[in-house]
């Protein structure tokens, strides 16, 4: 089992709980569409699989490792090696060009592949604004820029966060099946919150959460 | 409407209550340190017109003799011909353990005196025991109590209505004190003279007349001082204006989203603008009020060594209490104000250029300020180039501050590219990620920390500059009193009857005994020392000659030449070959040119028999003496039995030269006191840089942390980058600040003492500086790099989370 989450349960302080004694599982190569409404939980469920946060109980698996028991040298390390993410915000590295950015995470993780990388690009289209900045870009580009920065590092996961809601429809649809099919073309897994039922359909496994549990 | 309008302004500052701190704190620092040079400078100079009014004579004109002292006979033949005349002596001497300025004037005939006046009416004894035999001393309280303590003084009052550090007295007893017994420095012309008296040139055509100049000669003596203190009050003030400039700058940008709201809800540009002035206004005047508080306490910390320097250098009359004044006050308010509307100019006329549709964003900030590096690096070349071409056609101090001011400014303004440039270079050495990373990551982050770096760089290179000067000036100051002080004893006796018998009784008893004596004598308008010395190698080997001619020191010894020191040399543009008139009939060639530091006026050499021929009762008190150190104290013994001198009367060479170098320390004790100031003001717009900037690089290391760095890692990188900018903007500064002290050497202290300093260097001093910039900056990052260690993850989700 890639990613299994058992019973988690999360609080912010001074609110009421955000996740209440969720789980699941995830296998390699899966993909998984996590859906509900805004405020139940999607993206804190996202960040805990991702090791971005800690949980309060339960546990979270890892490509084998306990995350309980991780401090946040370790907690890194496998975000590092591991796991790579795509923001609905994109949040590239603006003072990196796109080249830069592209192959950032893999040379992070040492594992940086010029040729993947090359073909990343290839596909994603982006070829000629490998010089450009960020800034320079518009928010589809970016979002090519940033599945390209996740999947250049060859990670077990991948976890993105409505990685389309900041692009308009057309845009929207052109991204979401790049992604989907690099997704399988490297055989890694996906966990995506998603909003939109269209793209839901589209994953191997789909989970609901309402009110901090999976419905 | 504006009500509503104020609060949502407001609301700004209740957010971001650190912005509103920092910018607070910038206002006050620049106030501050602005404001107490300015409280320093209003003292003394409050001091100089209170003596003024004080000993002052009333604007009358005086005679005075051009070749030194006029012969009480003189005097006696003038008031015979039935001149109205009130004759003055005055100098320096040393009472008891203070050396005072004596003032000696005849109180029946001299214009009313405040101090006599009230002690007369007081006790209308008073007058008559001034003019007994035992006298009466007049001094401030302070003073009038150490020589009350002093035995074989005459008795002493004490009154608030003498200037500090001077003693006021009849002209008999100032005889006394000086040892100047029978001699006249001027008379006043007393107003209302009989009619009929023959004139002065055709009575006494050896005297000059002109008119009083008390207090004004003060004034200016001591100018340059002042205006190098208010240069570096200004530096001050601009370094924290640097951090004003950079948080209104920040808080409009962040404001600029409800500026965009509120004008879309019906408020207009100009009522927008104006809320916005007003709001300035308040925070200008609460920022200087604070900066005035700060200033006045610093003020008062520095001013008891301000005052020491004033007095020892220049005998300047300056007490060292501090007083509030109305104008001073008004003054910093007003400094504050300016400043705040200098600083907030170009954020302001943003703002009202800005279209009512204009998207906000804290990141089209930074990069219009990376889009004006260009403008900035020609803006500054143009302003290094307008400063050296001020030197020529502006003359004098204020061409030598514009020269510096171009300079620095300038400087300044080239810094953001050149920082640029160098971190360009430094990215092709970098290795990995993290490496590529942190080289354009410290680029992108110029535009926003680059007013801090300009701060930093502009106290650095001050801190270069004068420490470079003062350092060579007392290298050059250290070496210069070996040469000058080669006696291996100095004393002074009583009177010149005394002198005269000592120096028969040293003749056998040492190697040889070098007379020191002068006279007053006026060369081109200005009063100049000329000194008397008597032929023996002690000169010829060790004096300090900066030019001289062939044979010099035989010409001279002859009486057919001068030496003179450097100051009348620039000033009078006399040089080597050149002749100068030291009195009428009394011509000689200058023989050669020396260095003579730490006095403010003109000074030349003469042979003694010359000086003696051209000015009468010049006094026969003060002492070289030349024998083996290892019998100096002996000496000294043999001397005070023999002769019943004080100990202040006899001084080894060591001793002289410990308290020359104590005096020279002193008058630097302000200087180097502002210089760490101005520091730490930069390491506080560092500081506070990085913590408006907070806001804005969240968004920037959030990515990076989820891609699987530590927030340990980027602390420490962060770290590590504000430490790294510090260092390359410190080695950028020491050629800066070696500029600078170029120009304080050979421009400023030309310009403001008259002596030209040669220049050394001090790479200790440099590594020490580069050290403590480091410290600086490091310090000023370790809050925000501490903050980032703690942030809780949640923080740093946010960002992804579009929650910001």
């Amino acid at each position: 089992m890639l990613l299994q989450i058992e019973d988690v349960t999360k609080t912010y302080p001074g609110a009421r709980p955000v996740l209440q004694g969720v789980s699941l599982s995830l296998d390699a190569g899966q993909t998984l569409a996590l859906t509900g409404e805004s405020g139940s939980g999607k993206s804190t469920l996202l960040h805990l699989a991702g090791a971005l946060d800690s949980f309060d109980s339960g546990e979270i698996t890892l490509c084998g490792t306990p995350l309980s028991g991780l401090d946040d040298t370790g907690r890194a390390a496998l975000r590092r090696s591991r796991v790579a993410l795509v923001f609905q915000q994109f949040n590239l590295i603006p003072s990196l060009t796109v080249g830069q950015n592209l192959s950032f995470h893999a040379r992070l993780a040492g594992r940086h592949d010029p040729a993947w990388t090359h073909e990343l690009t290839d596909r994603l289209g982006l070829g000629d604004l490998t010089g450009r900045y960020p800034e320079q870009l518009s928010g589809g580009q970016q979002q090519r820029v940033a599945i390209g920065r996740a999947l250049a590092a060859r990670p077990d996961l991948l976890l993105a966060d409505e990685p389309t809601g900041n692009l308009d429809e057309t845009a929207s649809a052109a991204v979401m099946a790049l992604m989907l099919d690099l997704v399988r073309d490297s055989g890694t897994a996906l966990f995506l919150v998603t909003h939109s039922e269209r793209v839901a359909a589209r994953l191997d496994l789909r989970a609901h959460l309402r009110g901090g549990r999976i419905a | 409407m504006i009500a509503a309008a104020l609060q949502a302004l407001g609301s700004h500052w209740r957010r971001h209550p650190l912005q509103l701190a920092t910018l607070l704190a910038g206002l006050a620092l620049a106030t501050a340190l602005w404001s107490a040079v300015q409280a320093i400078n209003a003292e003394a100079r409050a001091s100089y017109a209170r003596a003024a009014t004080q000993i002052g004579a009333g604007g009358l004109d005086v005679l005075e003799a051009p070749g030194g002292p006029i012969p009480l006979a003189r005097y006696v033949e003038l008031r015979r011909a039935g001149w109205q005349l009130s004759p003055v002596l005055e100098g320096r001497a040393r009472l008891g353990e203070d050396r005072v300025s004596v003032l000696g004037l005849d109180p029946l005939s001299h214009p009313p005196l405040p101090a006599l006046e009230a002690a007369t009416e007081g006790d209308p004894e008073t007058l008559a025991q001034m003019l007994a035999r035992g006298g009466l001393l007049f001094a401030a309280p302070a003073l009038a109590a150490t020589l009350s303590a002093t035995p074989g003084l005459p008795a002493v009052h004490a009154s608030d209505r003498v200037p500090p550090g001077l003693v006021l007295t009849d002209i008999g007893v100032a005889e006394r004190l000086l040892a100047r017994p029978g001699q006249i420095d001027r008379l006043l012309i007393l107003p209302g003279q009989p009619a009929g008296l023959t004139p002065l040139e055709q009575l006494a055509p050896d005297l000059q007349r002109r008119p009083s100049r008390t207090g004004t000669d003060t004034a200016r003596l001591t100018d340059s001082f002042h205006l190098n203190l208010t240069a570096f009050g200004l530096l001050s003030f601009a370094v924290g204006l640097f951090i004003v400039h950079g948080t209104v700058g920040l808080a409009f940008e962040q404001r600029r989203a409800m500026v965009r709201t509120l004008r879309a809800l019906g408020l207009s540009l100009r009522l927008l603008t104006g809320l916005m002035l007003g709001e300035l206004l308040v925070l200008a005047l609460i920022g200087g009020a604070l900066g005035l508080v700060l200033g006045y306490l610093v003020a008062a910390a520095l001013l008891p060594d301000v005052a020491a320097t004033l007095r020892g250098l220049y005998g300047a009359p300056v007490a060292g209490g501090l007083s509030l004044r109305p104008s001073w006050v008004l003054g910093g308010l007003a400094m504050a104000l300016t400043g705040t509307g200098l600083a907030s100019a170009q954020a302001l006329w943003r703002m009202t250029r800005m279209p009512l549709l204009s998207a906000p964003g804290l990141q089209a900030w930074a990069q219009r300020a990376a889009r004006g590096e260009r403008r900035m690096a020609l803006t500054g070349l143009g302003l290094i180039a307008a400063g050296v071409a001020a030197l020529g056609p502006v003359k004098g101090l204020i061409g030598g501050f514009a020269l510096i001011a171009g300079i620095m400014l300038g400087a300044a303004l080239l810094l953001p590219p050149t920082l640029g440039l160098v971190l360009r270079l430094g990215r092709r050495f970098a290795r990995g990620p993290v490496g590529d990373w942190i080289w354009a990551d410290m680029r992108a982050q110029l535009p926003g920390i680059g007013l801090a770096l300009m701060a930093l760089l502009l106290a650095l290179a001050a801190n270069i500059g004068v420490g470079t000067m003062v350092s060579s000036f007392r290298l050059t100051f250290t070496g210069w009193l070996d040469q000058r002080l080669v006696s291996e004893l100095y004393l002074t006796a009583r009177d010149d009857a005394q002198g005269a018998r000592i120096a028969e009784w040293l003749i056998p008893r040492s190697d040889a005994v070098l007379p020191i004596r002068s006279a007053e004598f006026t060369v081109q308008g200005v009063p100049v020392t000329v000194y008397g010395v008597v032929d023996h190698p002690t000169y010829s080997r060790n004096w300090p000659l900066l030019e001289q001619t062939p044979n010099a020191w035989d010409r001279v010894n002859a009486g057919a030449a001068v030496f003179i020191n450097e100051q009348l040399a620039r000033s009078a543009a006399l040089w080597s070959g050149d002749d100068v008139q030291l009195a009428p009939g009394w011509t000689l060639p200058v023989a050669g040119v020396y260095s003579d530091y730490g006095n403010p006026t003109g000074q030349a050499i003469v042979a003694l028999p010359a000086l003696l021929a051209h000015a009468s009762a010049v006094p026969n008190r003060r002492f070289g003496v030349r024998l083996d150190p290892g019998q100096v104290p002996d000496l000294i013994r043999d001397l005070r039995t023999a002769f019943d001198l004080p100990a202040s009367a006899l001084i080894d060479q060591a001793g002289l030269k410990a308290q020359s170098l104590a005096v020279f320390d002193k008058t630097f004790v302000v200087t180097g006191a502002l210089n760490l100031l101005t520091l730490g003001v930069a390491g506080f717009a560092i500081l506070t840089s990085l913590l408006t900037l907070w806001s804005l690089r969240l968004p920037q290391l959030a990515p990076v942390w989820a891609l699987g760095m530590t927030r340990g890692q980027l602390a420490r990188l962060e770290l590590a980058r504000s430490v790294l900018l510090a260092a390359i903007t410190a080695l950028l500064a020491l050629p800066l600040g070696l500029v600078l002290a170029w120009a304080l050497l050979a421009v400023i202290n030309v310009q403001a003492f008259g002596w030209r300093l040669p220049m050394y260097l001090f790479p200790v001093d440099w590594l020490r500086l580069f050290v403590l910039a480091l410290v600086a900056a490091g310090l000023a990052a370790a809050l925000p790099a501490r903050r980032l260690y703690r942030l809780p993850p949640t923080e740093l989700l946010k960002v992804f989370a579009n929650a910001r």
